[in-house]
């Protein structure tokens, strides 16, 4: 998920670059309408390896950030069965992005470089991760609501035209279900508990509720280069209509839980069947994507600290992989 | 970073016994231990496989996608390759 489209704003993706023929451009959009996978090492648009390796990496960044926010509780577990249940979460993510970063790779840029980016500023990752994880509940909130709103947008993934990526989403998605499980199931925990737990519960969806709609990112009439996306198929459905879906299925939940939307004009449509909600406050949207939300900083520090933390263990391991290469050699 | 890069291992998983290996994707590994030991942490923490296979990916020799059809094209007029080539005649059986 957190393939948001972050940047979307401001700029186009060029259609074509000076070198590509008419001819070239035309058989690689006749393989992708034919359902044919495209791999590494085949030709296409620079234009495509662009909006691949900045997707990729831009998704594989979210998972990596996305730790911290649920690592904040991994000391604080009410139970042991919690705590290993968030440690497996967590450790997932990191699995999620490590199989992200590999699909990356393969476009030709190096794990490095994309780190680099992470830390300068240059690459983004989703918005969500910059909110605060105040207290227990929003465990399982984000279990519930953000990785719901993943498994919304990674299973259209599934299918992308770009083989690594396609493969790595479908080893993701298995995974997923567990995550949006273990948190719903803490939610349905404290909704059967005391006022106390009941109104923790409340409050985790009445702070998750709207930044977890921003997830898919700008409303169609704002996302530029959504149609290349969906021509190149990297991507299935609009930010837009994963929303809509994304609605449907879970305001049912929260009233199972007994919980309140925090939106008035939430609303089902009998003739539709869909959900109609408000309006959507992009400007903090925009605002967080900018860096000021209320944890950027935080983020970006601390991923950018594990990074320098860990560099003797990068060089002690080459060390000693260097030594007992030469010795072997010997 | 400047720093050296830990170089990249492509990964491949046997996921039960009698299937062949199947690539899963790559990891960084100082050596070779390490690049199994990483591969079993990312690839394989849901018993996803009961043997693993890890090969420098610089080492790896592909064929070239751009020669796709000249590279294979010595097996395409050789459907005599193929059983449905024969006719069977009329009453011949268990052939
Ligand atoms: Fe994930
Ligand atoms: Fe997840």
């Amino acid at each position: 998920m957190y393939t948001q489209g972050l940047d979307q704003k401001g700029k186009v993706v060029q259609s074509s670059d000076a070198s590509e023929s008419a001819d070239q451009l035309d058989a690689f959009q006749k393989r992708v309408d034919a359902e044919d996978k495209i791999e590494a090492k085949d030709w296409m648009p620079a234009a495509y390896r662009r909006t691949l390796l900045r997707q990729i990496s831009q998704h594989a960044h979210s998972e990596i950030i996305g730790m911290q926010p649920e690592g904040n509780w991994l000391t604080r577990a009410p139970t042991l069965k919690r705590k290993a249940i968030l440690l497996a979460k967590v450790q997932d993510e990191a699995g999620h992005g490590l199989y992200l970063y590999s699909a990356a790779e393969t476009l030709g840029v190096s794990r490095d470089q994309m780190v680099a980016d992470l830390l300068s500023g240059k690459a983004k990752y989703s918005s969500i991760f910059n909110y605060p994880t105040l207290t227990w509940a929003d465990i399982g909130a984000i279990g519930w609501l953000v990785d719901g709103a993943a498994i919304m947008n990674q299973i259209p993934l599934c299918r992308c035209s770009y083989g690594p990526y396609a493969r790595a989403m479908v080893r993701i998605c298995k995974e997923e279900s567990f995550h949006q499980r273990q948190g719903f199931d803490i939610m349905f925990e404290l909704s059967r508990g005391n006022d106390e737990q009941k109104a923790m519960a409340q409050d985790a969806l009445n702070r998750w509720w709207w930044p977890s709609l921003m997830m898919f990112g700008p409303n169609d009439s704002d996302s530029k280069h959504s149609a290349q996306s969906m021509a190149w198929k990297i991507k299935r459905f609009s930010n837009d209509e994963l929303r809509q879906k994304f609605v449907d299925v879970t305001v049912p939940q929260a009233e199972f839980l007994g919980l309140r939307v925090p939106d008035d004009d939430l609303s089902i449509n009998d003739k539709t069947g869909h959900y109609e909600f408000g309006d959507i406050d992009w400007q903090e949207f925009y605002d967080v994507l900018a860096g000021n939300g209320p944890c950027n900083r935080q983020r970006i520090e601390k991923r950018g600290q594990a990074q320098v933390d860990g560099a003797w263990v990068r060089d002690a391991a080459r060390a000693y992989a260097d030594k007992h290469a030469t010795a072997a050699a010997a | 970073m400047n720093e050296k890069e830990w170089p990249l291992y492509e990964v491949f998983i046997r996921s039960r016994s009698g299937l062949s290996h199947r690539h899963a994707g790559s990891v960084h590994a100082a050596d070779d231990q390490m690049a199994l030991d990483h591969a079993r942490d990312t690839y394989t923490r849901r018993m996803e496989g009961v043997s693993l296979w890890v090969v420098r990916s610089d080492l790896i020799v592909a064929s070239d996608p751009a020669d796709t059809s000249a590279f294979f094209a010595p097996a395409e007029d050789k459907i005599y390759r193929h059983p449905t080539f024969y006719k069977i005649p009329d009453g011949v059986e268990n052939l």
